[in-house]
């Protein structure tokens, strides 16, 4: 079966365990079209670049699944539906990156120095 | 005829091709923070030196992330 990742951005007046029975919610629609979620992930409350509907953050959560076009398709209609939902992404990706996206690794890794992909660049600069 | 040559003779390398390289991820903003100007439109790739393949990647991901709010489409 294909391999998707869907993000999608709820309001910012939701509590983050709203946000959590969201991304449950949306795990339960997929296994039972078929499909199988492999991990999800929640971002945080981010600023938006452009304002969406009025709306400034975001909450943004990341479902990665391995699902049949049909259960993903389900998940996006039963999404677009909802009203807490302002913005829906689904890419369908060869492979899974196991391990937290490079949102997670870039915020805890910012507390204490830069990631470590652009101290790699910083480093083919200098030699 | 004057060739319009640029600045410099040097073609600089595609900073995605070594093997050392960063992977183009739509979620990266930090990655693609570099190769969008200040007004936020996607730099062409004879500026940025960025192998054709690569640029494609780069600029579908830029899109991306512009639909997701991650980069901003315009920046006035």
């Amino acid at each position: 079966m294909a391999l998707y990742e869907h993000v999608f951005i709820s309001r910012q007046d939701l509590s983050t365990t709203q946000t959590e029975d969201l991304v449950n919610q949306y795990s339960k629609v997929l296994t039972d079209n078929g499909g199988k979620v492999v991990g999800t992930e929640y971002w945080g409350l981010r600023t938006l670049a452009y304002k969406i509907n009025k709306n400034r953050k975001g909450h943004y959560s990341l479902i990665k699944s391995d699902s049949p076009p049909a259960a993903a398709q389900e998940m996006e209609r039963l999404m677009k539906i909802n009203e807490d939902i302002m913005r829906i992404l689904t890419v369908k990706v060869e492979k899974h990156e196991d391990g937290p996206s490079i949102m997670l690794r870039s915020k805890n890794k910012s507390d204490d120095h830069s990631s470590e992909s652009s101290e790699k660049t910083t480093e083919d600069r200098l030699n | 005829m004057m060739m319009n040559k640029t600045f410099f003779r040097r073609r600089k390398s595609c900073p995605f091709s070594h093997p050392s390289a960063p992977k183009i991820d739509y979620k990266d903003v930090k990655v693609l923070q570099r190769y969008i100007s200040e007004r936020g439109k996607i730099v062409p790739s004879r500026i940025t030196a960025v192998s054709s393949s690569k640029q494609r990647e780069l600029s579908l991901a830029i899109k991306r992330a512009r639909v997701l709010a991650l980069l901003p489409f315009a920046v006035n």
